[in-house]
């Protein structure tokens, strides 16, 4: 079928067809996602939302922005720094995107199963904060300033709750790859990790989707782009095609998050009960993670934004001794069941 | 193919390590530093030691190097960008002397393996269980001074910024 001077170039194929089929689905699920928040805010404050674009419910409002985005000029500010402005969205977009490598969606779909994959998608996430600090800069604009500022603070800061959490399944695992630690979680939802060796790793989890929250800036931890002090934080300059860039990265990071904590907490592919397993694995995955995507929408919708103080007490006095200690007393306990 | 991306990687990164002392702006600065760390980074993946590069991307393009731009923006970067280095012309030559010394004697009292191609790669070398069991049984004392000077730079922070009564 295939001709075999072609034979060797076939993982190559293979990678590049799985690549596009990723970027693909990132593109759907910010299109999704963005009609889906919509919906999601209009009916928590008892409104109807996009009605009309498309018909079934504004179904198509979505890709009717997008066009929009596209399609409208380019405008950069007389005193930016050009070169820096130019980049600024590409490094974020690709930090974002870089992530989707070893999300694993399936049982042999993941794009490279790292020994490192954990750690990996920390090390990329921590490229966003360069990219948005460069927006911020390069903007030369107060409010953009401000809002890098803000934002880079608070990624660094929320970035050791974060790892220190996601330490606590790979404890249990003994392994940073993604695939073993879902491989760790089989049978059944009791064997998942939030409920394995509770309450610890309940602890972590709880503790790993807020600090995450204040890792894609969404509310209650979105004071770098508070629209009602800072106009819109870091991409207050941008318009058009790189507005879509960020709107993209901010999006795709949501989903990350939701798919580490899917990941590492909630099974992965792992049907919910064994006799479940008829649905296939992707299914279960994407399920599990747009679910964690419509509570962080829910909270964004139902709670007020915290003030910098407040943010910096809550992730240095709250969210860092917790994980501390939790760390260690799993460790402990992992010493005492071997 | 690794030859090309040990060179492509060693260009960049020599490249931009060259711009981070020929550029006029410090912002670009620090960000051309990022680029040489990231390519650091890429060289370590090529080595199979895949831990040091996610550490490498973490600490050094992630943390300090926000910090560095940080401190950067907080700044009033006229003064700096205005003849003032010129002051710095002669520490800077003397430091960049005693390097390049220091770097020759290094390079002459070890001598390179006869058989060094472009990456010489140890399997497993970089992998987190050796990492790890390297720090805690040969190199544990080292490990453990450096982790308290890192208290102890901790500690100092914490007491430079309280608040004075």
């Amino acid at each position: 079928m295939i001709p075999t001077s072609l034979t060797p170039y076939l993982p190559l194929l293979i990678s590049v067809i799985y690549t596009a089929g990723v970027v693909g689905f990132v593109f759907l699920f910010v299109l999704f996602a963005n009609w889906w928040e919509r919906k999601v805010s209009a009916h928590m404050q008892d409104r109807l939302g996009p009605m009309e674009t498309g018909g079934w419910h504004g179904w198509a409002q979505a890709l009717a922005d997008a066009i929009k985005l596209l399609l409208k000029e380019d405008i950069i500010p007389a005193a930016a720094d050009r070169k820096l402005f130019k980049l600024a969205p590409y490094v974020v977009f690709t930090g974002s995107l870089a992530g989707f490598a070893v999300i694993p969606f399936g049982a042999g779909l993941i794009g490279t199963d790292l020994n490192i994959g954990l750690f990996y998608v920390v090390a990329v996430s921590s490229m966003v904060v360069i990219g948005i600090l460069m927006a911020g800069w390069a903007s030369n604009n107060k409010w953009a300033l401000y809002g890098a500022m803000r934002s880079a603070a608070q990624m660094v800061s929320y970035e050791i709750p974060v790892a220190l959490s996601l330490l606590i399944p790979v404890i249990m695992t003994g392994s940073l790859s993604m695939q073993e630690i879902v491989a760790a979680q089989e049978g059944g939802f009791w064997h998942w990790f939030v409920f394995r060796s509770a309450p610890f790793s309940l602890i972590a989890f709880v503790i790993y989707f807020w600090a995450s929250l204040a890792e894609v800036n969404r509310t209650p931890f979105d004071i770098p782009e508070a629209d009602s002090e800072l106009v819109a934080g870091y991409f207050t300059e941008y318009s058009g095609m790189r507005f879509a860039m960020f709107f993209l990265a901010e999006y795709g990071n949501m989903f990350i998050v939701s798919a580490i904590a899917a990941t590492v907490f909630l099974g992965g592919w792992q049907p919910l009960l064994p006799a479940l397993d008829f649905i296939p694995g992707p299914i279960w995955f994407v399920g599990k993670a747009m679910f964690l995507v419509f509570i962080q929408m829910w909270l964004r919708w139902t709670l007020p934004r915290l003030r910098v103080d407040q943010l910096m007490h809550v992730c240095w006095k709250i969210f860092m001794p917790f994980a501390f200690a939790n760390l260690m007393l799993v460790g402990l306990w992992q010493v005492l069941v071997q | 193919m690794e030859a090309f991306f040990f060179l492509l990687l060693a260009v960049v990164s020599i490249f931009s390590g060259l711009m981070v002392i020929l550029q006029k702006s410090p912002v670009a600065s620090v960000l051309f530093l990022v680029l040489t760390l990231v390519c650091v980074a890429a060289l370590f993946v090529m080595l199979s030691a895949p831990f040091i590069a996610a550490i490498q991307v973490i600490i050094y393009a992630g943390a300090i190097m926000v910090l560095f731009l940080f401190v950067l923006m907080l700044l009033n970067l006229q003064r700096f960008t205005e003849g003032a280095w010129s002051r710095f012309q002669i520490t800077g030559v003397v430091v960049a002397a005693v390097l390049a010394v220091v770097t020759a004697l290094l390079l002459r009292a070890v001598p390179l393996p006869a058989d060094s191609g472009f990456l010489r790669e140890t399997p497993g070398l970089g992998s987190v269980e050796a990492v790890g069991l390297s720090l805690f049984t040969e190199y544990l004392l080292p490990f453990e001074i450096a982790s308290f000077l890192l208290l102890a730079g901790i500690i100092g922070a914490v007491i430079l910024s309280r608040r004075r009564p």
